[in-house]
């Protein structure tokens, strides 16, 4: 088929797909294994496969291990943990590494209110799509003269289009009728122009989903008012302010701690929780799965197993709405062990 | 700063703007007179809306010439179209021509105004000039289009020392730098460079910085956090109005923008409500505001008082309040209400 990034994994002999697996820094390696028992105990058709990314240097350039990069091409798919982005000059974050190897062009977020865990905002259900290559974060930069600093935002027609097409497909994909492009081109006339001009065309070929634009501004004030109007719709934007408003709306949510992500690509897909490493609890056993497992539940779904993570989100919702065993960061006392223990009860 | 007195009445530019403008500025305009304000207006009618003649252009540069004489303004908000062919927005390119670079929006709970979010105080500072608002875009081949951000030493030191002190000079305590230095490390790096420089010349300051993405989380669950914050352009429009939300919207919120030589008032969250335009259902109290400002500008401080306090009254009394905030009043209604208000503490 046709269709922008699908899964084309396949079955081995046993009846079940390898997702290659990356652990992480911090707590990912405790909230994988709550992920990997709620998987067992679900009977989930899936085989991990544990891959280390921790850097090498090749030629100089932050690069990511051969076999760990053979391990998602073949796959075509992983989950991932926390990676903790050592702060200093020249590094290049592994994140940043890992959606250039790959190509991962979208970033997907949907951010839904957790029942049980109380915030300003209610029933928020938003899908935001990022564009994952360009725009501000093209990392072309220089100083004309000394106290003078150009850095570049680059839109190309190609990368637009790609986003936006997934963007549309994603709404079908997910029944969502509307697709919203947000932008700014009344200041970025060009730019933006080109990004909300693309998305205009691409959209005549998806005459079942209705489209239109808003301006940045207009999404910002719309949503901090009240964000279920958007429960509806698809968003798609430019890198930097689909950066900037997939973090509102994990504020929306209560944070980090809830919001899973997609990194979407045409060859290879890896999906993670948007959350740290979280040093300061790292290795006690108290932290909250719910994001890494909400993005295997993202997983399962780009893979066709709807089903499972039907089964497996509800057994997760059910046990954060009722309330009685949460982790800390979310105002409970249980452990990852008990958290988990309770949604597998429930399956 | 020197604005133009004649025979004890100030003169000062009024812009009404597009959309709303009309209504709200012609609320400002009655109650400011029943207040026997002593201020003349210079009304200057500037659409951003294409008009054939070309006469927006003109009306614009008089408008721009008005505010380099008076020196003061009070400014609704200007239409941009989207199209390539339209013109570069006016709302920029006046804050470039007057070189009014820093923008302020002050974002308070209102006494009495139900939002979700309570304790809210704080204010955004925004660098008015450069930034990604530079106007320099070119397209290299077809179908590949750059955008220049622009960030320079001078003018991120102006608009932080004016923060700072602008902090010290309204009682603030923290004063919190936006950016996002760990990607446009050289462009963001240098405004946050100028900032942690510029910080240790103010030690009485709690200062820190926090990445745009972060910020913005922050904004809608622990806005209390927040007391003076300053940023690059594109983002003080995002967080303006992600803030702005958190107390009621842009009919509520007021700001101005400051130049050396020239100070625009208009409201801090800025949208020009095509939507509602000529159906009586605007709210006023983001000009009203804005307006109150800039009396406490010219130092008239009891005029500016007792509007601002009959503009809360209303309010927090609850009977005449705008659809916005949640009542069925109309324009004219709650300016009414605001005028008794004014009559009754006399
Ligand atoms: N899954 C989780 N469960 C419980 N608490 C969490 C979780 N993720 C983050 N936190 C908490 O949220 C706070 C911020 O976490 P985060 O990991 O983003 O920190 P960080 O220091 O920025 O880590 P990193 O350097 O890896 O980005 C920490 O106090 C952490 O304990
Ligand atoms: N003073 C005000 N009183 C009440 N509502 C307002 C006021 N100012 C703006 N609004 C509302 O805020 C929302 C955003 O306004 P905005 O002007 O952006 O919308 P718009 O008409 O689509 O214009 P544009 O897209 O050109 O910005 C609108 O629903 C508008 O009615
Ligand atoms: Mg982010
Ligand atoms: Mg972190």
């Amino acid at each position: 088929s046709s269709r922008v990034a699908q899964f084309t994994g396949q079955k081995d002999a046993s009846g079940k797909y390898t997702v290659s697996l990356i652990e992480g820094d911090g707590i990912g390696p405790e909230i994988a294994v709550a992920v990997k028992d709620i998987f067992a105990a679900a009977q989930t058709p899936i085989a991990w496969e544990p891959i280390s990314v921790d850097p090498i240097l090749k030629d100089g350039k932050t690069a990511i291990p051969d076999a760990a990069i053979e391990s998602i091409k073949r796959n075509k798919i992983a989950l991932k943990g926390p990676l903790a982005t050592p702060i200093g000059k020249g590094h290049v974050s592994l994140n940043l590494t890992l959606r250039r190897t790959f190509n991962l062009f979208a970033n997907l977020r949907p951010c839904r209110s957790v029942a049980g865990f109380k915030t300003p905002y209610d029933g928020v259900d938003t899908v935001l799509i990022r564009e994952n290559t360009e725009g501000e974060y093209s990392g072309i930069e220089h100083v004309v003269v000394d106290g003078v600093v150009q850095s570049i935002k680059l839109i190309t027609r190609e990368a637009s289009e790609r986003v936006l097409r997934y963007a549309f497909e994603q709404a079908r994909a997910i029944n969502r009728k509307k697709v919203r492009v947000v932008h700014k081109a009344t200041i970025m006339k060009m730019s933006d122009g080109l990004f909300l001009n693309t998305a205009r065309e691409v959209a005549k070929d998806f005459p079942d989903i209705e489209f239109d634009a808003e301006l940045l501004d207009n999404t910002c004030l719309k949503m901090t008012t009240d964000p279920t109007p958007y429960n509806d719709k698809v968003l798609v934007m430019p890198n930097l302010y689909g950066d900037i408003l997939s973090d509102m709306c994990a504020g929306l949510i209560g944070g980090l701690g809830l919001t899973p992500s997609g990194n979407i690509g045409d060859e290879c897909s890896i999906f993670e929780a948007v959350h740290g490493s979280a040093p300061d609890i790292a290795g006690k056993g108290l932290a909250n799965p719910t994001a890494l497992l909400l993005s295997s539940m993202m997983m399962l779904r780009h893979m066709g197993l709807n089903e499972y993570a039907d089964k497996i989100e509800k057994a997760a919702f059910d046990t954060l709405a009722e309330g009685k065993v949460l982790t800390g960061d979310l105002g409970g006392k249980a452990s990852t062990k008990d958290y988990t223990s309770a949604i597998i009860d429930r399956l | 700063f020197k604005p133009t007195k004649y025979g004890g009445k100030y003169t000062v530019t009024l812009i009404p703007g597009d959309g709303i403008g009309a209504e709200v500025a012609e609320s400002v305009k009655t109650i400011f007179k029943a207040d026997n304000v002593p201020i003349t207006w210079e009304q200057i009618e500037v659409s951003g809306v294409q008009d054939n003649a070309g006469r927006t252009e003109e009306a614009f540069q008089q408008a721009v010439a008005s505010l380099k004489r008076n020196k003061l303004g009070l400014k609704g908000i200007l239409h941009t179209p989207i199209s390539r062919s339209g013109h570069q927005s006016f709302n920029v390119a006046m804050r470039q021509e007057l070189d009014i670079y820093a923008s302020i929006s002050l974002i308070k709970n209102i006494p009495g105004l139900q939002t979700r979010h309570k304790d809210v105080d704080l204010c955004i500072i925004r660098e008015n000039t450069e930034g990604e608002y530079s106007g320099l875009e070119h397209q290299s081949v077809d179908g590949v289009v750059e955008s220049l951000k622009i960030i320079t030493r001078a003018k991120s030191e102006r608009i932080t020392k004016f923060a700072f002190q602008f902090a010290l000079a309204n009682q603030r305590k923290k004063v919190t730098c936006i950016h996002k230095a760990n990607i446009m490390k050289l462009a963001d790096g240098l405004f946050r460079g100028t900032f942690n420089r510029l910080a240790k010349d103010f030690p009485q300051l709690e200062c820190n910085d926090m990445i745009v993405d972060n910020a913005s989380m922050q904004c809608v669950s622990k806005p209390q956090q927040f007391d003076v914050m300053v940023m690059p352009n594109l983002y003080g429009g995002i967080l303006s109005n992600i803030a702005a939300a958190l107390v009621g919207g842009p009919g509520v919120v007021p700001g101005c923008n400051m130049g050396r030589d020239v100070a625009v008032f208009e409201p801090g969250c800025r949208h020009v409500g095509l939507d509602i335009q000529g159906k009586d259902q605007a709210n006023p109290t983001a000009l009203l505001l804005s307006g109150a400002m800039l009396l406490r500008h010219l130092g008239l401080d009891d005029h500016a008082n007792r509007i601002s306090n009959a503009v809360y009254d209303v309010i927090a009394q609850g009977k005449t309040r705008t659809r916005d905030m949640g009542g069925e009043a109309s324009t004219h209604e709650f300016t009414r209400a605001i005028l008794d208000s004014m009559e009754k503490s006399l």
